[in-house]
């Protein structure tokens, strides 16, 4: 067998999708992890320091751009994977086979992932672009701020936030963002620990739950976000 | 179970051959008994076409109508083989079906399932991905004796739940991605799990995936869908064991045969 063989085939295909997405939940847990610093009602010190300390400390710049192609990947192979799967019935069934076995969110995946990446995009452009172009290129104004006992000036990345989640509509999206996010992952995190092959049932029972509870906490934390922002819960 | 006759409506997929459109026709079956295999009911149906002299009868595929060859292959309302669980048609009884209810009964569906006449389709892909490196190879000469051969009790176990596989093709025709994995990962695991089959296990997941993937069968996305539908209840969990071993081979095979 090849290297080729192995990432092409369908079964090779299947192991770029969980991998991508193995590795993107590993990305969610630090993002909400950092995120979650907007709770200490410092009026965003903390939060903005960590943010300072992602965007400038050069290992984390250089597993920003692995982020970056590993969402592509992920989607484009998405994509491909759910055209061509589709494809393989041109007859479709006059009655069709439901619920039985399978969760509606589980056959959604290309739905989901394509609601999620309309979200990516709106969300990069609120807060990545901002934060790393926005002092230098002047896409899109940012304030500085410097805190006593410290002579570097951080983006205030909390002020934004909190500007942003002003609008409700905006909010109301990220929520929809968060479902989103929540659904593809009750699905997606078994999902992949089956793809590369997880078969001893103790170890699947631990991922089942796992991952449920890991989908619907981490998705909740984030919704939360925008939404205490909205409702003035932090400042 | 009490026993009752029933008149019904049916639904049925009748196609000429290959190439022609097919479309489905509405015909009325009267006095059909509850104790009736669906087979049998549609058997009651074919004479009455022939009787009457207008129509070809349906043609539709069986064998051993005692649930064990895996030939018989209807889609009957939106569920292969019907709608009771780990029952192919053959086994399916009419008390199944209500007094005057309508049955709508399809081929299965699926472009590497290609129709061959009415409720007839042309599963030899299934042989091919066999043919591929679904066997062990034995050596001629004196039986050894069974005894020699260890096998752990709970891989035994397995194996057998694996071999229960009939190779009717629900799998694919319940998937939304039209894949053979459940069928693929049956004869993996069965053959994979056992001492006989260890010689080949590497090879044979590589040429079975491969061959499969020639066949035009979807990749899988886990959605269990035809788990729910195998009449023999083969699991999923054999789908992620046949993930494993094509991972370690892939990672672990040489590119070709090499010295
Ligand atoms: C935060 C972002 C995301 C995470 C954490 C994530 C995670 C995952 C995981 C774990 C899987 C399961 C892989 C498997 O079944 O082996 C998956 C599958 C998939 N994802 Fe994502 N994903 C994300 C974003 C996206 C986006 C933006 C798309 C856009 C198209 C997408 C589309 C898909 C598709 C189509 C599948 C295939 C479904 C399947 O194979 O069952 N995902 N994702
Ligand atoms: S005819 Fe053999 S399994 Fe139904």
């Amino acid at each position: 067998m090849t290297w080729k063989q192995m990432f092409t085939s369908s079964v090779g295909k299947k192991f770029v999708m969980a991998l991508t997405g193995i590795f993107l939940i590993s990305f969610l847990v630090v993002h909400v992890g950092l995120n979650a610093c907007i709770w200490a009602n410092d009026n965003g010190k903390m939060f903005n320091v960590a943010a300072h300390f992602m965007g400038t400390t050069i290992l984390v710049r250089i597993m920003e751009i692995g982020l970056f192609l590993g969402i592509i990947v992920h989607l484009v192979q998405g994509y491909i994977l759910n055209l061509q799967n589709q494809k393989r019935r041109s007859v479709g069934y006059a009655v069709e086979y439901g619920n039985r076995g399978s969760k509606w969110y589980s056959r959604s995946m290309g739905l989901l992932g394509t609601l999620l990446l309309l979200f990516l995009i709106m969300h990069i452009w609120h807060f990545w672009t901002p934060s790393r172009f926005g002092g230098m290129w002047s896409v899109q104004p940012l304030s500085e701020v410097t805190y006593p006992g410290t002579q570097i000036e951080y983006h205030n990345l909390y002020a934004e936030m909190l500007t942003v989640f002003q609008n409700p509509i905006i909010v109301i999206l990220y929520v929809i963002g968060c479902i989103s996010l929540a659904y593809h992952l009750m699905h997606g995190f078994e999902s992949s620990f089956r793809t590369v092959g997880v078969h001893n049932n103790r170890y699947l029972t631990l991922i089942r739950y796992t991952g449920r509870g890991f989908s619907i906490i981490v998705s909740l934390a984030f919704a939360m976000m925008p939404v205490s922002m909205y409702l003035g819960w932090v400042k | 179970m009490e026993h009752y006759n029933m008149d019904l409506t049916l639904k049925i997929w009748r196609q000429k051959n290959r190439q022609s459109k097919g479309g489905f026709r509405t015909y009325e079956v009267k006095n059909i008994s509850s104790e009736m295999s669906f087979l049998e009911m549609i058997d009651v149906l074919n004479e009455q076409l022939i009787m009457e002299g207008k129509e070809d009868p349906i043609a539709f595929d069986h064998d051993c109508r005692e649930g064990i060859c895996g030939m018989c292959s209807m889609y009957i309302n939106g569920k292969p083989h019907g709608p009771w669980k780990a029952t192919t048609v053959c086994q399916l009884h009419m008390r199944a079906f209500k007094n005057g209810e309508t049955i709508t009964v399809e081929p299965w569906r699926a472009n590497s399932f290609p129709v061959v006449k009415d409720l007839v389709t042309d599963r030899s892909a299934f042989d091919r991905i066999i043919q591929a490196g679904g066997y062990i190879s034995v050596n001629t000469g004196n039986a050894v004796d069974g005894n020699s051969v260890a096998v752990d009790k709970e891989k035994s176990d397995k194996a057998f739940y694996a071999a229960a596989c009939i190779a009717c093709g629900a799998c694919v025709a319940a998937c939304k991605n039209s894949s053979a994995m459940l069928f693929v990962s049956a004869k993996v695991s069965h053959l994979g799990l056992l001492p006989q089959g260890a010689p080949e296990r590497q090879t044979r997941v590589v040429s079975m995936v491969a061959q499969m993937d020639k066949e035009g069968f979807g990749s899988c996305t886990n959605i269990q869908a035809c788990e729910a539908a195998c009449p023999k209840e083969i699991s999923i969990t054999n789908i992620a064991r046949l993930n494993g071993e094509y991972l370690s081979a892939g990672l672990t095979m040489e590119n070709k045969l090499t010295t």
